[in-house]
C-alpha cells in the first residue's frame, strides 16, 4: 500500500514502521519539517537533549541496553551534524547500531557555503558504517528502511541519513518495503562448518584452553550469551572477557577469570599468556588486550570467531578464522560438541585449573580500605553490594573509575554494562544512562563517573530532570584526571601537567541547581547510608564521592611488557621507573 | 626488535607485491570517495585507479585499482573493500594469474625538423595513432601495457614531449571465466 506524503512525514512514518519508540534529538532550521511531523503524532517519543553529542550517546545507551534495537537520533545541519561526530565515531568503534538523521540545506544550496551547511556525508564517511545524502524524494522511503538493515546487520554500526530541507517538504509515494534488506549487502552469519569442526577438534585436544570473549557476544543477542554459557559448561574451560564483553558470562561462575587486558586480572592475563588453545569469540585483539604483540600468548593455537572478515588476521595471526555471527557459530559448536562428545584430556585440564587457582591466590584485585579516606575500589564494591539484587544498569565515563567499575562491579547478565571501549570517550556515561533509563524507566541506572569526565556532558542533567529520569551519577572524585595523572606518574616523572581538576563546581549545589538531588560523602563509615539515600531518591542524583586522590589503577600491564609482566597492587618498587625509555614513546 | 610499546610493533620488512583488484560497486554518489578514503585512512597505496559504469541499467561500476603491499596488507585491503556496503565483489586479478592490463595515453609532442620526423617514426613503430597534427605538433594515442607506455613517453621526451594524459589501468582475467 503506497500513500502520498511529504518527506518529513515519511521520516516519521518509517520510524514508526521500524518500531522506534524513542528518538533522541535537537531541533534546528534544517529539520523543522520533521519536527513538525513529529509534533502531529504520538507514537515516536522525542527526547530533547542539551547537546547533539549527548543525543548520540543516549541512543547508544538505549541500543546497548536492549539487545538488537537500533538507537535513533535526529539533529540539524551544520553544527548539529558536527556535534554528533564524536558519538558516531564512538558507535563505530564499539559496533553499536544507530540510525542518525541529519538535516541538510536545500539541494540547490548544497556546496554554496549556505548558513549551517557542512559536508555531512563527507565528514561522517569515515566514522559511520554507511551514510546517505538523499537527493530525490523517490529514494527516501527505501533509504530510510535500508539504513535500519545496514545498522543492525553484519557488524553493527552507525548509519547517517542526510536529508536536505526541500526533500523534507517534497511529496512522494511512501510504502514500507516487504523486507528492509539492502539490495546487495548480505553479511555472512553462518560460519563455515568445516572450520567449526576443525575448531571443535582443536578444542578437544587442548590441555590449557581459554575462552576469550568480547562485545560480539553481547551484540549477537542474549541467545549468544546463553550459548556461550552452555559451551563453557560442556567443555569446562575457563572464560575471560574484554571490557566490551562483560556480562556475557556470569561473574559469579567458578569458570570466570575476570576481565583481561591492560587492567585485567592476573589469572586472566596469565591464562591468556600460557594457554595452548585460545578461543576468541567476538573480540578483536585490541592493543589494550594484547599488550606487546611478540609476547602475546606465544605458544597457543588460536581460533577466532568474528562477523567482520577484516578483523581476522588483522593484528594477530590465527590458526582457524571463522567468519560469522557469534550466536550462529556457537550454536553449531554446542551441537557438534554434544554430537561428538570428544575425549578431552581431563588430567591436563585439572592441572590447568590448579595452575589458574595458583594465580587466583595472588589476589590481584586486593586493596586495603583503612583510615578515614574512601578508597575508590571500596566505593565500587559497596555500590555493587548494595545494588546487586536490584534491576541495575551501569554506564561509565572514561578513565580510572571506568577500570575500577569493570574490575569491582560484577555483571551476571549481558546488556547491563554500557561503556565507551574503543574510542574511550569522556562524557559518554551520563547521556548513555539517560538512554538506558528511557528504555527501562523502573530500573536503577547508575553512571559511574569521574569528576573530570562528568563535566564533559554535564548539561544532560537537565534532560534527566525534564523527563523525570532518576539516573544516578556516582562520581569518584579524586580531583584529578586520574588516568592521566597515573600515566604521568608512571611515564613522566610525576610531573602532573594540567591533570589537576582545578575550580571544580560544588556538585551538591550543581545537582540542586539542575533540579536534582546532591549527596556528598567522604567518610567510609557513612558510605553505605549515603549510597542507600542515592538509591532511594526518586529523581536524578549527583553523588560526590570524595576518594583517595593518588590511588593507582592496578593491576596493570605497563608499556612495553607482555601479559606475564604485570604490576600488581602490592607492588612496592618505585612506580616512576617501571617503564623504560622506549616504553614511554607510545601509550 | 621489540619497540617497547603497547601498540603493535611495526611489521618486519616483508616482500611487497603489486596487485590489481577489480571492484564491482553500485554506482551511487560517494562510492569513489568511500574507496579512496579507505585507502588514505588506513595508509594503503593507490598506484592506479580506473572507474567507469559497466552496466548502465543496473547502475553498476567497475573500479580497477592497482595497489602494492605485503600479502597481509593485500588481504586486509580486500577484506576492508568487501565490507563496504555498496561493494558487490572484490576480485584479485593478480592472484588469478596473468591478467590482461592495458592503459591508454594521449601524448602531445611539439617540435620541428629532425625531432618531428623522429617523433613520427617512433609513433609508427609503437603503433600509436595520430589524433591531431599541426605544422609544429602531434597528439598521439597509444594503448598498451604500462611498461610500453612508459617506454614511449621516455622516448618522446627526447623529441619534444609537452603533455601526457593517461587513463590508468583497465584489467581483465584471461580465459573463458567471467568474474
Amino acid at each position: 500500500m503506497s500513500e502520498m506524503m511529504t518527506g518529513a512525514e515519511m521520516v516519521v512514518r518509517a520510524l514508526q514502521d521500524q518500531g522506534v519508540e524513542h528518538l533522541f534529538g535537537y531541533p534546528g532550521g534544517a529539520v523543522l519539517p520533521i519536527y513538525d511531523a513529529l509534533f502531529q503524532q504520538d507514537k515516536v517519543k522525542h527526547v530533547l537533549v542539551r547537546h547533539e553529542q549527548g543525543a548520540v550517546h543516549a541512543a547508544e545507551g538505549y541500543a546497548r541496553s536492549t539487545a538488537g534495537k537500533v538507537g535513533c537520533v535526529l539533529v540539524t545541519s551544520g553544527p548539529g551534524a558536527t556535534n554528533a561526530v564524536t558519538g558516531l565515531t564512538d558507535a563505530l568503534l564499539d559496533s553499536i547500531p544507530l540510525v542518525v538523521i541529519t538535516g541538510q540545506v536545500p539541494t540547490h544550496l548544497i556546496g554554496s557555503d549556505a548558513f549551517q551547511e557542512c559536508d555531512t556525508v563527507g565528514i561522517t564517511r569515515s566514522c559511520t558504517k554507511h551514510n546517505y545524502l538523499v537527493k530525490s524524494i523517490a529514494d527516501l522511503p527505501r533509504i530510510l528502511h535500508e539504513a535500519f538493515f545496514v545498522a543492525a546487520n553484519g557488524r553493527p554500526g552507525p548509519v547517517v541519513i542526510d536529508i536536505p530541507k526541500d526533500i523534507q517538504f517534497a511529496s512522494g509515494l511512501y510504502s514500507r518495503p516487504r523486507d528492509n534488506q539492502h539490495k546487495t549487502y548480505r553479511p555472512t552469519v553462518k560460519g563455515d562448518l568445516n572450520k567449526i569442526k576443525a575448531a571443535i577438534e582443536l578444542m578437544a585436544s587442548a590441555k590449557k584452553p581459554v575462552f576469550y570473549t568480547g562485545g560480539g557476544v553481547i551484540n549477537s543477542g542474549p541467545h549468544a550469551s546463553a550459548l556461550l554459557r552452555e559451551l563453557a559448561r560442556l567443555t569446562g574451560f575457563p572464560v575471560t572477557s574484554t571490557l566490551m564483553g562483560l556480562g556475557a558470562y556470569p561473574a559469579a561462575d567458578k569458570q570466570w577469570l575476570g576481565m583481561l587486558g591492560m587492567h585485567g586480572t592476573y589469572e586472566a592475563n596469565l591464562a591468556m599468556h600460557d594457554c595452548d588453545v585460545m578461543i576468541n569469540i567476538g573480540a578483536r585483539f585490541d592493543d589494550r588486550i594484547t599488550g606487546r604483540l611478540d609476547g602475546f600468548s606465544p605458544r597457543s593455537k588460536k581460533i577466532h570467531i568474528d562477523i567482520d572478515p577484516s578483523s581476522i588476521n588483522k593484528t594477530v595471526k590465527v590458526d582457524i578464522g571463522i567468519i560469522g555471527d557469534c550466536a550462529h557459530v556457537l550454536e553449531d559448536m554446542v551441537r557438534l560438541w554434544r554430537e561428538t562428545s570428544p575425549q578431552i584430556d581431563k588430567a591436563a585440564l585439572t592441572a590447568w585449573w590448579t595452575q589458574i587457582d595458583g594465580w587466583r591466590a595472588r589476589k590481584s584485585l586486593a586493596y586495603k580500605q583503612s583510615g578515614s579516606v574512601i578508597k575508590p575500589q571500596y566505593a565500587i564494591e559497596r555500590l555493587y553490594e548494595l545494588t546487586k539484587n536490584r534491576d541495575t544498569y551501569i554506564t561509565t565515563e572514561v578513565g580510572q573509575h571506568q577500570m575500577w567499575a569493570a574490575q569491582y562491579f560484577r555483571f551476571e547478565e549481558p546488556n547491563r554494562w554500557m561503556t565507551s571501549g574503543g574510542l574511550g570517550t569522556m562524557g559518554y556515561g551520563l547521556p548513555a544512562a539517560i538512554g538506558v533509563q528511557m528504555k527501562h524507566p523502573k530500573a536503577l541506572v547508575v553512571d559511574i563517573a569521574g569528576e573530570a569526565s562528568i563535566l564533559m556532558n554535564m548539561q544532560e542533567m537537565s534532560t534527566a530532570v525534564q523527563y523525570r529520569l532518576p539516573v544516578k551519577i556516582f562520581i569518584l572524585n579524586n580531583e584529578y584526571m586520574g588516568m592521566v595523572r597515573q600515566w604521568q606518574e608512571l611515564l613522566h616523572g610525576g610531573r602532573y601537567s594540567e591533570s589537576y581538576s582545578q575550580s571544580l563546581p560544588d556538585f551538591v549545589k550543581l545537582a540542586e541547581a539542575y533540579g536534582g538531588h546532591g549527596i556528598r560523602c567522604s567518610d567510609p563509615a557513612s558510605l553505605d547510608d549515603a549510597i542507600m539515600e542515592m538509591i532511594d531518591t526518586p529523581k536524578p542524583v549527583i553523588f560526590d564521592c570524595l576518594v583517595a586522590k593518588h590511588e593507582n589503577c592496578f593491576p596493570m600491564i605497563p608499556s612495553g611488557k607482555a601479559h606475564n609482566e604485570m604490576i600488581l597492587p602490592d607492588f612496592e618498587g618505585d612506580t616512576m621507573t617501571i617503564i623504560d625509555a622506549k616504553g614511554k614513546a607510545l601509550v | 626488535m621489540n619497540t617497547s610499546s603497547h601498540y603493535p610493533n611495526a611489521p618486519v620488512a616483508q616482500p611487497v607485491a603489486r596487485h590489481t583488484l577489480a571492484v564491482i560497486v553500485d554506482n551511487e554518489p560517494g562510492v569513489l570517495a568511500r574507496i579512496a578514503g579507505l585507502f588514505s585512512g588506513r595508509g594503503y597505496n593507490i598506484e592506479s585507479l580506473t572507474v567507469s559504469e559497466t552496466e548502465h541499467d543496473k547502475h553498476i561500476s567497475r573500479i580497477t585499482v592497482v595497489t602494492s603491499g605485503t600479502a597481509h596488507i593485500i588481504d586486509q585491503i580486500k577484506a576492508h573493500l568487501d565490507r563496504l556496503v555498496p561493494v558487490h565483489r572484490v576480485v584479485d586479478l593478480t592472484l588469478q594469474g596473468e591478467a590482461l592490463e592495458r592503459e591508454l595515453a594521449l601524448v602531445k609532442v611539439v617540435g620541428k625538423g629532425e625531432h618531428r620526423v623522429e617523433a613520427m617514426r617512433l609513433a609508427a613503430a609503437f603503433g600509436a595513432r595520430t589524433l591531431d597534427a599541426s605544422l609544429t605538433s602531434f597528439v598521439f594515442e597509444l594503448t598498451g601495457s604500462t611498461e610500453e607506455i612508459e617506454r614511449f613517453i621516455k622516448l618522446m621526451t627526447v623529441v619534444g614531449l609537452t603533455e601526457v594524459s593517461r587513463t590508468g589501468i583497465a584489467a581483465m582475467s584471461r580465459g573463458p571465466e567471467a568474474m
